[in-house]
């Protein structure tokens, strides 16, 4: 690992300071992906910032919501009543992901901001625009079995690996973000960008901001949700495909939806336009075929990962049935 | 020493610091740049002193491993895992993927599992570390220890430790509730033997067993 200095911070405004005046610093938080990329070599930073003394490691409820702290670790909200309670899908996606060491040790904010597991972006022997801007996609025509079939760019494949965020873009979240300028809140779901042009940037974070806390609003989901994760093995993988799904369901009518997908593009996908479709339909496995067809629309594959666009919808299909009790 | 072998690097890393501090401040840049890494390089160029000397810098860190407290000098590149073996020869605690896909690094910071070899040493600033080394009570092996035995929960061991740390964690977080559970909440802890059926009925008696 490259060497570094090390700063503590005690204050919020202080670590933003200490970060804004550096530009090749980092926050440290949780560690378990910076580490991991510092020892790669594919992030070299010259400081890193201790952020893990801030006070941002509450869970409470605040009026019309729930407040997480960004300090506060998978485990803690995953763990945590009031969300077990009120959000159960957001435990699911995190229980979904990583291992049990590695949730206890990750936090909210570092989750959000976990780069993405693209073997060409881990491998510095390899083109990888993310990496290293303009150097060239080695997915594109590389072995692209992970890689998205929602909103890529010639530029960059890759998509997001959280499960966490999965379930924060479903479940209609918003982000706290505090910088020099001052703070600002902002949607989960604009926290996030496709790659574009710029595929180096994965979210919408300016220089020098910090994530301090995720909210959720009072949600009606806490009977008809699933977290549907499709892996290489039963457990402690990546996604190859995700679904997120939220019912509100009354006399078996579907009152609202909310759905989103993993493992399928450079951000979580939310599905607005299913949802806007499976509003007051009835709940059953022929509405739900059609939902995941109007889910895939727009999708394109590439040569190794052309059965995502069977097995995405089969995963929607599946999240669906189970959340909504439907059996096979 | 140095009248002695007037050639050879200074003994200790203290002092290779001390020097190299002491070296970079009083030379030119151009010196400096064949010798230090790209910061040092930057940091010179833009006279950040404080930086440029900070790169080397050691940090002082208080830790209680297996009840005993320790205080060390410690570059904030070194990871818990690196400390706890190569400062404190406690090499219980085994270095697999060094990436956090393997758990055979698994040691307990303030009661939680964590993989130390993500954790940077500084980060543990006043934390009690438990090890492997830590769970038997003098020589009363602790019931996961013997529970591990009992069933033959490994063939090589070099998981084992990893997995031991995690067992005891488990049953402690209430997650060992059915075979299905245990095997969800044991899957950071990698074994390429296979000795996974084993290591579950290790796991199932302890819990029934009510030790913890």
């Amino acid at each position: 690992m490259n060497q570094f200095q090390y700063v503590r911070a005690t204050e919020t405004s202080g670590a933003v300071k200490s970060l804004a005046k550096d530009p090749a610093a980092h926050f440290l938080a949780g560690g378990t992906n910076l580490i991991d990329l510092m020892k790669m070599g594919i992030v070299v930073p010259e400081r890193l910032v201790d952020i893990n003394q801030l006070p941002l490691k509450k869970i409470e409820n605040i009026p019309g919501g729930l407040r997480i702290g960004a300090l506060a670790t998978n485990t803690e909200v995953a763990e945590h009543p009031l969300v077990k309670k009120n959000f159960p899908l957001l435990a699911l996606a995190i229980n979904a992901g990583a291992s049990p060491q590695l949730r206890n040790m990750a936090t909210v904010g570092g989750n959000m901001m976990q780069r993405t597991r693209c073997p060409y972006f881990f491998d510095t022997m390899m083109p990888c625009n993310k990496r290293k801007p303009g150097s060239g996609c080695g997915a594109l025509e590389g072995y692209n079995r992970m890689h998205a079939i929602f909103g890529a760019s010639d530029n960059c494949i890759a998509v997001n690996p959280s499960d966490m965020n999965v379930a924060l873009t479903a479940l209609d979240a918003s982000v706290h973000i505090t910088g020099t300028k001052g703070a600002r809140k902002i949607k989960f779901a604009d926290f996030h960008r496709l790659p574009g042009d710029n595929p180096e940037l994965d979210n919408t974070l300016q220089k020098g901001e910090l994530i301090t806390a995720v909210e959720l609003p009072s949600s009606p989901f806490t009977k008809n949700i699933e977290y549907l994760k499709v892996r290489d093995r039963t457990s402690f993988a990546f996604a190859l495909v995700s679904a997120a799904v939220a019912l509100h369901i009354e006399n078996n009518i579907i009152i609202h939806a909310s759905v989103a997908m993993g493992g399928v593009s450079h951000k979580p996908w939310r599905l607005k336009t299913t949802e806007t479709f499976l509003k007051g339909k009835t709940a059953n496995e022929t509405v739900f075929k059609q939902a995941a067809a109007i889910a895939m629309e727009g999708a394109k594959a590439y040569e190794h990962n052309k059965f995502k666009l069977k097995l995405a919808p089969n995963t929607l299909i599946q999240a669906l049935k189970t959340a909504a009790g439907v059996s096979s | 020493m140095a009248s002695k072998k007037p050639c050879t690097a200074p003994d200790t890393e203290n002092n290779l610091a001390e020097t190299r501090r002491d070296f970079l401040k009083q030379s030119s840049l151009l010196t400096a740049i064949a010798l230090t890494p790209a910061a040092v390089i930057k940091a010179a160029g833009a006279h950040w002193d404080e930086k440029f000397a900070g790169v080397f810098e050691k940090i002082s860190l208080h830790l209680e491993v297996n009840g005993v407290k320790h205080n060390f000098q410690v570059e904030p590149r070194v990871t818990l895992l690196d400390l706890l073996r190569e400062e404190l020869h406690l090499t219980g605690t085994k270095k697999g993927c060094d990436r956090g896909q393997c758990g055979a690094c698994t040691v307990h910071v303030n009661g939680t599992r964590i993989n130390s070899c993500l954790s940077l040493a500084v980060t543990n600033e006043g934390k009690k570390i438990t090890t492997i080394e830590g769970l038997a009570d003098g020589k009363t092996l602790h019931p996961m220890q013997e529970a591990f035995i009992k069933h033959d929960g490994f063939q090589c061991g070099y998981c084992t430790s990893g997995q031991i740390m995690s067992a005891v964690a488990l049953v402690k977080e209430g997650h060992a509730n059915s075979e299905t559970e245990i095997r969800e909440f044991m899957s950071g802890n990698i074994c390429r033997c296979g000795a996974y059926p084993n290591i579950v009925n290790a796991i199932k008696e302890v819990k029934e067993g009510g030790h913890s």
